[in-house]
């Protein structure tokens, strides 16, 4: 119990690559990429709702795939491309998913929306134009509870067109 | 429909004011919350149900490397509670446990991890006593009581009251309906687990980050607890990520981290693990109910005889208001000459019940639509026209002395009618398909405060800056339904300014005036209507000395576009930054306030606090379903649903409610389960977002919107609630469907499977409770109606008479 509970000496260093960028972080083994994330690498973007893997709120993309942050081991995160909300923002501003989001009110608490806009961008990214039906498939696994679902069908609905080159801000 | 030609913002779209910063990962929860030299908190909580606490071994815990502090509950033995009448919680309890998860001790260490074995460590012996696990159980009185207070062993509350002589309306009706119906208990699942975070300054200051719904009863549960004047304690709620009811009592571990600061001179951080959150619940109250209704060949409420029996689990939370609502809303929707209403509320060994999403009245509105619709069908009259014949007039008081202002609920059922082609289809489906049709009525905002006081319900101050921004402030909560976009829209409307020049502070007790929070739906009304006098006052100001200055009559000025100018010639004038330093350089620094309290009711009976408000809002909706009846399994096609909402402010946040009511009726009429395991002693038996079913993008159907508005003269800008009153239909409509569908009645929700396949094979085709318990009753207040020439009081006791000579 009492190594257990004392840190001293056992934390591992290992270098993450987090939105592009290398960050060299020293964490308990046993912590998730969620922890280290948000405890460690003060990335407080990524949510959590239950950390047992059903909520979908701490999804990342990882390698580009949507993945459970709460379920990952950090140590196994070497060499792996990480994504957060936080590297959605660039330099030319927010990712049109997250401008759709916010304008039209698929983020209402905001709580899941780190996760859905994660899934998203990876829904986006493999899939320019997705149906209603494959957003349902792709986002079962986020859980909202507060917009019922379909502003967030309409925000993507609106980003992939944006994304294509369509259309952009109507409404 | 309301022209909103003459507004800038009201009644659109704009982009929401906490929008860009929540898809950005910027905006700050409270567990996104950290400070130097922070520890983190655990609680133990009980392992049992019903015991008596014969010690508490600490010293473990205490030795372990990391731990800085454990407390027991001796160290705060000041009870707390939402309303002053159930003052029956301590933060750490220390005589007894009453329901599994009931917190026993708190440890602080450096990490989590560490607080985690710690909490682990500490030991605990218990006296297990018996356990009641229902409200049934705990009415006949055979277990030891859960509280020393109440109305009877573990009867927490008894009430009856009656409106005109209900029995002879019975009599003189052509048909009496009587329907025992049960609903289950659900939880409010926010995707936010709760946190906390306390901290102590230099000069012994305490301040709570906290994820609350209510920081203003925080501060008083917390000043109370910790033994500090309000002046030394701050309380800021953070942004909620959802709330739903659940974040509206003052919670044992908020109090908990500033205790723990104290202790330590360090901050403290709490984060719930999701099993906590079920554990601290608060939830939807299961309730067994029996109603009488006496009905008029053509279709006409005689009376209703409405008994409520309310499992409140092991706490009282706001359950005495929660009773009363049981029996209070029945009556604004349609016409109830005479009214009889008993109801109860026990203490069972189980997490605590309280408000949710529609507080106590989701239960009785289920019950009573499906009521409507049997009798519809008894009556051989179409759904939607029964209740149409028979709608609350506007400007009315109802039997209970409740007062209806403006009533747009006839317009809601032809819009569903309409939308779902009910006409052409409701009861022509093929089997296995079905339309059901319910409506429903909430409150915009309790009538009256938790603490009675005569002070304003909602505060709102206003700082103009010289360069044209405005800083609003109010101690309103964020808790996802947009209420910082409410204030700022009000504000920029009244200035004619844009949003972004709007900077909201909120939720803030050491620098926002009072707003009593985010419950019953009560912000967009009561805040609304506050912004608007203290910006009102503040366009007086800056106009007055613009008016001057353009040498033009003051009621010539307009505020628009960032701008102050002259209506008859719009190029005359000055921007509104221009204006703001003129008037400032006239008459010194600008500041305003406004303040609301909802206007009195006519009720002065017993109980008559609750039920009352400014105004109420309506509902109907349709629901088109398909049910399996090879396998009992639902699924919703479609929803029609049309809301009586005054006027909408911000149209997507409106129809980001209605949306998201739909979403968690649907929860509640199909799947959501706060059920507990009653042969292992009160085991909550789905403690996960696995376990616990709620509605998935699979499930969702679409849902077609539309908004009836007619502008309420209460309202600001005229507009009513949203965030409670979509969620009620919904329950009754998805039972009403299934009978559509399949010819059977559900007269229970959950409507699991197993229910719809033992209604198929029952004789009458029903499934649902048969019995309802002898509630016993032994006094009832008896006040006269309106029609008996009543004043709305109730005539006093013989007991009371003794009291007084
Ligand atoms: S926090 Fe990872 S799935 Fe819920
Ligand atoms: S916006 Fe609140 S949980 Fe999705």
């Amino acid at each position: 119990m009492n190594t257990a509970s004392s840190t001293a000496g056992r934390k591992v260093t290992m270098t993450l690559s987090v939105n592009g960028e290398d960050h060299e972080v020293a964490f308990l083994p046993e912590k998730t990429l969620l922890e280290v994330l948000r405890e460690d690498l003060g990335l407080t973007g990524t949510k959590h709702g239950c950390e047992l893997g059903e909520c979908g709120a701490c999804t990342v993309l990882m390698d580009g795939e949507p993945r459970l942050s709460c379920l990952v081991l950090t140590l196994e995160c070497g060499g792996i491309a990480i994504e957060t909300i936080e590297g959605m923002t660039t330099a030319d501003g927010p990712h049109p998913l997250q401008a759709a989001f916010a304008e039209l009110n698929a983020a209402q608490c905001g709580y899941c929306s780190p996760g859905f806009l994660m899934t998203a961008k990876a829904l986006l990214d493999s899939d320019p134009a997705p149906s209603r039906e494959t957003m349902k498939d792709e986002l079962a696994g986020n859980l909202c509870r507060c917009t019922g679902y379909e502003m967030i069908y309409q925000a993507i609905d609106r980003a992939a067109a944006e994304v294509r080159g369509e259309a952009g801000h109507g409404e | 429909m309301a022209s909103d030609r003459e507004f800038n913002l009201i009644g659109k779209s704009p982009l929401r004011v906490d929008g860009m910063a929540k898809c950005a990962g910027q905006t700050k929860f409270a567990d996104d919350l950290s400070m130097p030299r922070m520890l983190f908190a655990k609680l133990h909580r009980s392992p049992v149900a019903h015991a008596k606490i014969v010690g508490i071994d600490t010293s473990k815990a205490e030795a372990m490397p990391g731990v800085v502090a454990v407390l027991t509950g001796k160290s705060m033995p000041i009870p707390f509670g939402i309303l002053p009448v159930s003052q029956d919680e301590h933060v750490l309890a220390f005589d007894k446990v009453r329901f599994i998860g009931d917190p026993v001790a708190a440890v602080a260490a450096v990490d989590e991890g560490t607080a985690y074995e710690a909490m682990l460590a500490i030991e605990v012996t218990y006296e297990e006593l018996p356990v009641v696990l229902n409200a049934e159980q705990a009415l006949a009185n055979e277990a030891p009581a859960i509280h020393d207070y109440g109305d009877d062993g573990n009867v927490h509350k008894r009430v009856s009251m009656q409106f005109g002589d209900v029995e002879q309306a019975f009599e003189d009706s052509d048909e009496i309906f009587t329907d025992i119906t049960l609903f289950g208990s659900n939880t409010h699942l926010a995707m936010e687990q709760h946190a906390s975070l306390g901290h102590v300054a230099a000069d012994g200051r305490v301040t709570i980050h906290s994820s609350t719904q209510t920081p203003h009863y925080l501060h008083k549960a917390a000043c109370k607890v910790l033994e500090l004047p309000p002046s030394r304690v701050r309380i800021i709620a953070t942004p909620n990520g959802g709330g739903f009811g659940g974040k509206s009592d003052p919670f044992n571990h908020e109090i908990v981290v500033a205790k723990l600061s104290q202790v330590t001179n360090r901050p403290v951080k709490i984060s719930l693990t999701r099993e906590e959150v079920f554990q601290c619940h608060r939830g939807r109250h299961t309730v067994l109910m029996k109603s009488r209704m006496g009905m008029t060949k053509d279709g006409k409420i005689t009376g209703i005889h409405f008994q409520s029996l309310l499992d409140g689990g092991s706490y009282g939370s706001f359950g005495v208001a929660t009773t009363y609502y049981t029996g209070a809303l029945q009556t604004v929707t349609y016409e109830v000459p005479t009214y009889r209403f008993d109801g109860v509320r026990a203490f069972t060994n189980k997490a605590p019940s309280g408000p949710k999403r529609g507080h106590g009245t989701p239960q009785p509105r289920f019950a009573i639509e499906v009521q409507l619709d049997k009798a519809a069908e008894k009556l051989g009259i179409d759904p939607a026209e029964l209740r149409l014949r028979m709608i609350q007039p506007p400007e009315s008081v109802t039997a209970n002395w409740l007062y209806v202002n403006s009533i747009g609920l006839a317009e809601c059922i032809e819009k569903v009618v309409e939308g779902s082609g009910w006409k052409e289809r409701f009861g022509k489906l093929p089997r296995g398909h079905g339309l059901g049709l319910a409506c429903s009525s909430y409150i915009s905002g309790a009538g009256l405060p938790i603490y009675w006081n005569a002070m304003p319900h909602s505060g709102v101050q206003l700082k103009v800056d010289r360069g044209g921004g405005v800083a609003v402030f109010c101690g309103e909560t964020e808790i996802g339904q947009g209420s910082d976009t409410v204030l700022a829209t009000c504000v920029a409307e009244v200035l004619g300014l844009e949003l972004l020049d709007v900077r909201v502070c909120a939720g803030d007790t050491d620098l926002t005036p009072v707003d009593l929070g985010s419950y019953s739906s009560r912000v967009t009304l009561m805040m609304g209507n506050a912004a608007i006098q203290a910006a009102e006052r503040a366009r007086e100001i800056i106009g007055k000395h613009a008016a001057k200055r353009m040498g033009i009559p003051g009621n010539r000025v307009v505020f628009a576009g960032n701008r102050v100018f002259d209506a008859e010639d719009p190029e005359r004038g000055m921007s509104f930054s221009e204006a703001v330093q003129i008037a400032e350089a006239e008459q010194g620094t600008i500041g305003t306030v406004g303040s609301y309290s909802p206007p009195p009711n006519p009720g002065r009976y017993r109980g008559s606090g609750v039920g009352p408000t400014a105004t109420y809002s309506y509902t109907a909706a349709v629901v088109e379903i398909f049910a399996d009846e090879e396998t009992g399994m639902i699924e919703v096609d479609k929803v029609w649903i049309a809301h009586d909402i005054g006027r909408a402010l911000n149209r997507n946040l409106v129809i980001g409610q209605v949306e998201g009511g739909v979403y968690m009726g649907l929860g509640e009429a199909l799947m959501e389960d706060m059920a507990y395991r009653e042969k292992r002693r009160g085991v909550l038996k789905h403690p996960s977002m696995l376990e616990y079913k709620s509605i998935t993008t699979h499930e969702m159907p679409e849902v077609i919107t539309t908004l009836v508005e007619h502008p309420d003269p209460r309202g600001p800008f005229g507009a009513k609630e949203v965030g409670q009153g979509p969620l009620l239909p919904m329950m009754p409509a998805v039972a009403n469907a299934l009978h559509d569908a399949l010819g059977v009645r559900v007269d229970q929700v959950p409507i699991h499977p197993d229910l719809v396949m033992k209604a198929l094979k029952a004789k009458d085709k029903r499934a649902g409770p048969k019995k309802f318990p002898d509630l016993l009753i032994t006094d009832t207040q008896r006040v006269k109606t309106q029609a008996e020439g009543g004043d709305g009081t109730a005539p006093r006791s013989p007991k009371e008479k003794a009291v007084q000579s």
